[in-house]
Parts: C-alpha cells; sequence; structure tokens
C-alpha cells in the first residue's frame, strides 16, 4: 500500500484514543486524521460512570474530553460504522468492518478492553449488569430505585463505587468479594480496612471469602446462590469483576502482546510505526522493570498524550509516576507511585482522620504513597508525594510519621 | 463595570504558598497567599470537571487541581496545559487593616 501520505489512525475513541488525536492536533498535525471507536459518542472520560453519572449529577457532556462539533473543527474524523477487522502491519493497512482497506501512515492502538463476564450467568439476564460504557452507566441508573436488591459482585473499585453510590440513592445493597479483604490485590490491609468500616457503617452488606454457586432466574435474575448454601435475592446483579484487555486484533496481527500489548519505552509495539496507550498498553515504567499495566484515568491521559508526540516522532521515553483515586461516600483515596497490597514502611496521620502510607526502597526514597481523606483533602498530600519519588532523596522514617513535619518541608529540604 | 468588596478572612488564616475555598452567595471562590505574602483570587471550580481547588496543591504560582492534575497560574487564572484548557476566572483582592477583601461584580 501507498503509505507515504496515509493518514494517522487511531483505533479506540475512549479517553486514550481521544487525548491523543486531541494532542496530535494541539501539536500541530495537519494530515488525516481518523479516529476509529466502537461507541457512537465522542471521547469520554470512564470515573464519572460509577460515581456522578451514576448519580445524575453529570452527564455525557460533563466527562467528554470534546464533543463532536469540536472534532469536526478539529477535523478529526470519528468513524463508528463497526470494527476493525484485521491489521496488516507489514502493509501498513487494516482491514474494515465493511471489508475495504485502509492505509495508514503510522496506527495507535487504545482499543481498551471490555468488563470480564461472569462465568455461568447466561448472557440473556437482562437484570444482570456490567460497567464499562456510558451506556451501560445509563442502564444501571434506571435500575437504581429507592428499596431495589442490588447485588453487587466484586469488592474492587467498581463494585465498590457502584455500592456507594447505589446507597446513597437508597437501594439495599449487597457486594460479595471472593477474597479476604477488599480491593486486596491492589491496597494495603488498613486501606482495604477503612473501606470496609466505611461501607457497612453506611448499610453494605460486605460478604468476604464468599464463592457464587450459580445465579438463579430465567429471563432475570432473581437470586444468587452460594457456595455455603444462603440465597440472596436480588433486583439488580452487578458485576464488578475487572476488566479484559482488548488485545485480539494485535494478537491476530503477530504483534508482541502479554497481558496487554507489549510496547517499548516511547510506547511503540513490536511492529514499526504501531503504537499503544491506555488500558490495553502493557509497558515498562523503567528499562528492565516488570512489564505492566494501568487501567486509570491518569494512565490514560497520559499515554494518550505522550503516544501522540511519539506519532509525531518526538521519540520521548515514558516514565509518568502511576497514580489513581476512588470516592467513596464523602471520603476519597489517592495514590501515587508504586503501592501494592504489602504492609508500608511508615504511615502519618491527618487532620480530618484519614492517613498517609509511604512505601521507601532500600536506600529510603520514596516510591509510592497512598491515602485516605474526607472528600478530595488527600490530594495536597499525595501530590507532594509524587514530587518526593520524582526528587528521589532520601528520607527519613521519623520525619514522614511526624504530622508536625509538613511534607513541602521535606521536599525543600 | 463595578464591584463588591467582601470580608473574607483575616490575612493570617491562609498561610503561606496556600489556598483557600471561600463560599458567597451563589458562588465559590478560592483565595490564595502566595510564599511572599501576595494575595490573589479565582473562581473556586476546576474549569475541567468542576472540582473544588482549595483541595489542591499550591506550589509556587501554580494550583494544581485535586482530581485531574489540571494547572493554572493562580494569578492571571492561564490554564496551563491539558486536561485543562479553559483559564480560571480571577477577581481582584485588597487588603485592610489585616483583613483580606475580595471583590466581586455587583
Amino acid at each position: 500500500m501507498n503509505t507515504v501520505n496515509a493518514p494517522l489512525v487511531i483505533i479506540g475513541a475512549g479517553h486514550a484514543g481521544g487525548r491523543a488525536a486531541l494532542t496530535l492536533r494541539s501539536e500541530g498535525y495537519s494530515g488525516r486524521l481518523i479516529l476509529i471507536g466502537d461507541e457512537a459518542h465522542a471521547p469520554y472520560e470512564r470515573p464519572p460512570l460509577s460515581k456522578g453519572l451514576l448519580q445524575g449529577t453529570t452527564d455525557l457532556a460533563g466527562c467528554s474530553l470534546c464533543d463532536s462539533t469540536r472534532l469536526g473543527e478539529l477535523d478529526i474524523e470519528h468513524w463508528t460504522a463497526g470494527p476493525v477487522l484485521s491489521l496488516a502491519p507489514a502493509q501498513h493497512g487494516l482491514q474494515l468492518a465493511d471489508g475495504s482497506w485502509l492505509a495508514y501512515g503510522r496506527l495507535l492502538l487504545a482499543t481498551g478492553g471490555r468488563a470480564r463476564r461472569l462465568p455461568n450467568v447466561p448472557e440473556h439476564m437482562a437484570n444482570v449488569l456490567y460497567l464499562r460504557t456510558h451506556d451501560e452507566a445509563l442502564t444501571l441508573r434506571n435500575g437504581l430505585r429507592p428499596g431495589s436488591r442490588l447485588v453487587v459482585v466484586g469488592g474492587g473499585f467498581i463494585g465498590l463505587e457502584v455500592a456507594a453510590t447505589a446507597r446513597s440513592l437508597g437501594c439495599s445493597v449487597t457486594l460479595l468479594e471472593a477474597g479476604p479483604r477488599l480491593a486486596g490485590r491492589v491496597l494495603p490491609e488498613r486501606l482495604s480496612g477503612v473501606l470496609l468500616d466505611l461501607h457497612r457503617a453506611r448499610g453494605v452488606d460486605v460478604r468476604l471469602n464468599v464463592a457464587i454457586e450459580a445465579v438463579l432466574g430465567g429471563e432475570r435474575a432473581e437470586a444468587v446462590q452460594l457456595v455455603d448454601g444462603q440465597c440472596l435475592p436480588c433486583d439488580l446483579l452487578v458485576v464488578g469483576i475487572g476488566m479484559q484487555p482488548n488485545v485480539e486484533l494485535a494478537r491476530t496481527a503477530g504483534l508482541d502482546v502479554g497481558q496487554g500489548i507489549r510496547v517499548d519505552g516511547q510506547l511503540q509495539s513490536s511492529a514499526a510505526d504501531i503504537f499503544a496507550a491506555g488500558d490495553v498498553c502493557e509497558f515498562r515504567l523503567h528499562p528492565g522493570g516488570e512489564f505492566q499495566r494501568q487501567e486509570t484515568w491518569r494512565n490514560a491521559e497520559h499515554q494518550g498524550h505522550h503516544a501522540a508526540l511519539n506519532l509525531l516522532g518526538a521519540g520521548l521515553p515514558f516514565n509518568s509516576i502511576p497514580g489513581f483515586w476512588s470516592d467513596h461516600y464523602d471520603w476519597g483515596l489517592q495514590t501515587t507511585g508504586q503501592i501494592s497490597s504489602a504492609e508500608p514502611s511508615a504511615s502519618r496521620a491527618t487532620a480530618d482522620g484519614g492517613f498517609v502510607l509511604f512505601y521507601l526502597d532500600a536506600g529510603q526514597r520514596l516510591l509510592g504513597a497512598c491515602g485516605w481523606g474526607m472528600g478530595n483533602s488527600i490530594a495536597r498530600d499525595i501530590k507532594l508525594c509524587e514530587r518526593l519519588i520524582a526528587c528521589g532523596t532520601p528520607l527519613q522514617v521519623p520525619a514522614l510519621m511526624d504530622a508536625g513535619v509538613s511534607l513541602k518541608q521535606l521536599l525543600r529540604n | 463595570m463595578s464591584e463588591q468588596w467582601i470580608d473574607v478572612c483575616c490575612v493570617d488564616d491562609i498561610d503561606e504558598e496556600d489556598v483557600m475555598r471561600f463560599d458567597h452567595g451563589q458562588h465559590t471562590y478560592a483565595v490564595y497567599r502566595s510564599a511572599d505574602s501576595e494575595f490573589f483570587a479565582t473562581a473556586g471550580l476546576c474549569t475541567h470537571e468542576s472540582i473544588h481547588l482549595a483541595d489542591g496543591l499550591v506550589m509556587d504560582h501554580v494550583i494544581e487541581c485535586p482530581k485531574h492534575n489540571g494547572r493554572f497560574d493562580y494569578r492571571s487564572g492561564k490554564a496551563l496545559g491539558a486536561p485543562v484548557c479553559v483559564n480560571l476566572k480571577t477577581y481582584p483582592v485588597r487588603v485592610e487593616a489585616g483583613r483580606l477583601y475580595l471583590g466581586v461584580p455587583t
């Protein structure tokens, strides 16, 4: 295929793909730009789907990166007519849903992921809901009525945020988690503990270490049968058990794929002129480090932006410090850097009854931190931790633990 | 356009290089004290997703949104890059007898 004047193509019109398209234009790329997505909407951010959008306090416009008018003004072609069928990296071509081939100059794969399905649940049950897209969020919102009985499967962030929103809307909520604690793969025990206490105090019936035997019902799920014999009647069953990255297109095309589409330090895949970004991208934060994926707002934002620069030939290494937040009722948690489910190296109390947990390396340098506070109050300390990670100076545990020593002070020492 | 001057707080209620939320009428504002004790005021909500900026971090002359890290120069209200692209509205302030006043349009 003749690819000399071929367009830049982005497959995936979610947050990462949308940010990349906008960045390409703001960086001055004036050639043809095609953004292919499987949702009808212009690119939007997903965090509000389990919070404000579900609550009804925000709408699609409130979480959009831009509207379709703006896409038009920027001459970004937003195609939604069906999935890309296949990819031919050697020819720099991709096959569209109608069977025709499109040549690309460079390509960004920002294909994201889909909600992992609960095994043994018939697909046709109308009240078994997953939460990944705006339209799924609207369907769920319509079902969250005062008094409705909701069973949430999965004690990770999606399940917990849905539980919190549903409680605030007056639903009765039972949350089932297979593991011994909430968000236990990601968070240290202390944060799992405050999440459990808070959700129980707000009336969520949280069950840990539970296994599901079957979902009972016909057209609709009527109850969840647990292995221990208990039966939980439900009006709605929400499944939040993680995301499955959409790697099939890349894998079939012969690209290097692990848990996601593998990229080098500049977000380029194993094929020339193909980059990846966002939830689907498997990258190393440092040369020689472990491959990882990050399913976060921040990663979509930063990798989308970064991939755009490198699509234009900037050749910049991606080394943005990861992080995320999660909101529960009037409390929030935030993280920065590398945190884990293991015990932290140090902790400090904050004024509102919250805390910050610090993870240090062998040289007493900060690797990561996470914190808990009212509203967004933990944000300042977490942002200061991000800067402490970046500057890499050794820290003293007693100073970290002393709430009287401000982190800003430590940063400037 | 004329202004109404609203008593916000004692100047020492805001630390140096810090920000405070101030609500008045139907509006919310963010008032800042720089490291060299100059005072400034902007709209209180981030132009990206309407988050209260006063929970954010002030470093030098920049306020960073507590949620999405959108950054603004609080002296001019200028948005400093994605995800924020719309500038913050700014408001005049003045200090009289140790108290900070905010000028809001009448």
